[in-house]
């Protein structure tokens, strides 16, 4: 059985077991598609027919004016933008501010510099709950409650344990003698960091920017406290209040909610190696 | 260096040290926005925790502030069952979930391992949930456990299972929500696959000419070279799911009776619902007193059970 050589590690052997073994990874692929084959099923079908018991996979009417109608019943066009407003700075600033962070990390020396790493680290362990509440005052005291700021500002502040560590990491298996020219050239650390470390990073800074959107994108807890007028709602904001007012059209609520998942999708399949790799770097859940 | 004349090695030294501090300017330059970012948005706001949890700081009152010891602690621990309650419903997700996943994950892992053609793409689809979170997906998940109508009742009627009333039984909430974690259970399966990929096959070849069963083989070789990965997953799982929000604002709202109110559900309607900073804020330092005590009994128990290849359990050969 190792004769392919290209597989490594422990799995199933033997003719039945590699037989029995496949069905169920096909088995479980499609029970993991089921959902989201649901929601396209839900958001193609007139709300008459959607509570129709045995289930109807096809939909015997397509109405794909859901999406039109779902996309005008509440302002989802100006939520998305709202939503893309704050995601590409939180973005742009995360790559930024922990690629910055991580390269002092990976390859300069100063006193207290090891501390300040461990800390980073330590901050991993840290529940989000303990900073929720002064934070909000902070940012009520600052008067920014009701912008985007306490949404974005933080992004450009370290931009996370999780990125600067994965960033640290791939920073220590780039060689160094290119950026030893560059010193004798004359460069400063940070021409260097912009010339020479993140043209030789994209695999790992993309990375960090797909997880950001994803995870900026799918934001919630932010928007739900610190957004206070309706017109700058984020898509999350927007579908939770969609759902409040029209909670039973279900049709137009998957439709809806579709579209909002749409970039991630998009993004995941662009990125997919990132993904799994960032995954796999870190651990980062 | 010995041979050198003394002028040359002392600007030679000069030359050094002035570069070292150049670098270790650079580097505090670098990191600023992180330090600026640790002070003002971490570590500030954890001691303003600390010293608002004492205090019966609300967010609308006008007749000032007042220190009032201990009670917020006192009330918590004492006087409020929906505390307890919440703690009970997030450990008993946190749990469920995390172990399940474990589980699910490693054996998905090693299915996954296999050399068929076009694994690639199949281990994408598993991957695709945790591409997609938040609202979008906690509607899906309630359209899915509606009671009539919903995906999950209609598989159950379609097998001819008895169906659930899912998020609208205080039976049965937690396991939806379980459920609908393990949906992406195909993350974990990367972490243990990356692992499994590294494991030398001939391990594997002399155990079989050893004879042992594949079983054996299983937790004699497989299960040890993943402890490390167990351990983060079941250190940054059980963190991240005491934080568990988003689903349960959307999706149950705490309901029904409280069967599903998350412990960070609790503490937002006391911190904005109700305008209770100061018990917020102690509700707070409990999680993180608790998850602390957690992570560091977990470490403890972990030199025993987990297995690094240089000095650990076994050590190298």
């Amino acid at each position: 059985m190792s004769g392919s050589g290209v597989v490594l590690g422990p799995r199933p052997t033997g003719p039945w077991a590699r037989r029995f073994s496949l069905l169920i990874i096909v088995i479980g692929a499609a029970t993991v598609l089921l959902p989201l084959a649901w929601m396209l099923s839900t958001s193609l079908k007139p709300e008459s027919q959607v509570f129709r018991t045995p289930i109807e996979w096809v939909p015997t009417t397509v109405r794909t004016e859901n999406y039109s109608e779902a996309v005008s019943i509440i302002p989802f066009w100006r939520y998305a933008l709202n939503s893309a407003i704050v995601a590409i700075p939180v973005v742009i600033g995360t790559v930024l501010s922990s690629a910055a962070v991580a390269y002092a990390f990976a390859r300069l020396r100063a006193p207290g510099l090891n501390a300040m790493f461990v800390l980073v680290i330590a901050g991993i362990m840290l529940p989000g709950e303990v900073t929720l509440v002064p934070s909000f005052l902070l940012y009520k005291e600052l008067g920014w409650v009701g912008t985007y700021l306490p949404l974005t500002v933080p992004a450009w502040l370290g931009g996370g344990a999780f990125n600067i560590f994965l960033l640290r990491q791939y920073f220590l298996t780039i060689p160094r003698e290119q950026e030893e020219l560059a010193r004798v050239e004359g460069h400063g650390f940070l021409s260097i960091l912009l010339r020479v470390i993140i043209p030789q990073s994209w695999p790992a800074i993309s990375v960090v920017a797909a997880l950001q959107f994803v995870d900026v994108w799918n934001d919630f807890l932010g928007p739900l406290l610190y957004i206070t007028d309706q017109t700058q709602y984020t898509l999350p904001l927007g579908l939770n209040f969609y759902k409040d007012i029209y909670n039973t059209q279900w049709a137009h609520l998957m439709a809806a909610s579709l579209l909002a998942l749409l970039p991630c999708i998009v993004v995941f399949f662009l990125a997919q190696r990132a993904f799994t790799q960032g995954v796999v770097l870190t651990g980062r859940r | 260096m010995t041979t050198e004349r003394a002028p040359a090695q002392r600007s030679t030294k000069t030359r050094a040290r002035k570069a070292s501090r150049r670098e270790a300017l650079a580097a505090y330059a670098l990191v600023s926005p992180w330090l600026i970012g640790f002070v003002g948005l971490t570590l500030g706001p954890m001691l303003a925790s600390l010293w608002l949890s004492f205090t019966d700081y609300s967010l609308v009152t006008t007749n000032g502030t007042s220190f009032v010891g201990a009670s917020n602690y006192r009330e918590a621990l004492t006087e409020d069952p929906l505390v307890l309650q919440s703690l009970r419903v997030t450990a008993y997700y946190a749990l469920l979930a995390v172990v399940l996943d474990l589980v699910l994950g490693l054996m998905l892992a090693i299915l996954l391992n296999s050399g068929f053609r076009g694994i690639g793409a199949i281990r994408t689809i598993y991957y695709l949930p945790a591409a997609v979170s938040g609202v979008a997906v906690s509607l899906l998940w309630l359209w899915i456990f509606q009671p009539s109508g919903g995906l999950a009742n209609g598989i159950l009627d379609l097998v001819g299972l008895p169906t659930s009333d899912w998020i609208y039984s205080t039976t049965w909430v937690i396991p939806a929500f379980v459920l609908m974690s393990l949906w992406g259970v195909g993350r974990s399966a990367f972490i243990y696959l990356a692992i499994l990929q590294r494991i030398p096959t001939n391990l594997y070849e002399a155990a079989a000419v050893d004879g042992a069963k594949s079983m054996r083989r299983f937790f004699r070789i497989t299960v040890p070279l993943v402890t490390p990965a167990i351990f983060l997953n079941l250190i940054l799982g059980l963190i991240g799911n005491f934080q568990t929000f988003t689903q349960a604002f959307v999706i149950s709202e705490g309901g029904p009776a409280n069967a599903s109110l998350f412990y960070t559900l609790y503490l937002y309607r006391n911190a904005f619902r109700y305008f209770r900073v100061g018990y917020a804020s102690a509700l707070a330092w409990i999680l993180f007193a608790l998850l602390l005590a957690l992570t560091l009994v977990l470490f403890r128990t972990g030199r025993r059970w987990v297995y690094y290849e240089a000095g650990g359990p076994g050590g190298r050969p």
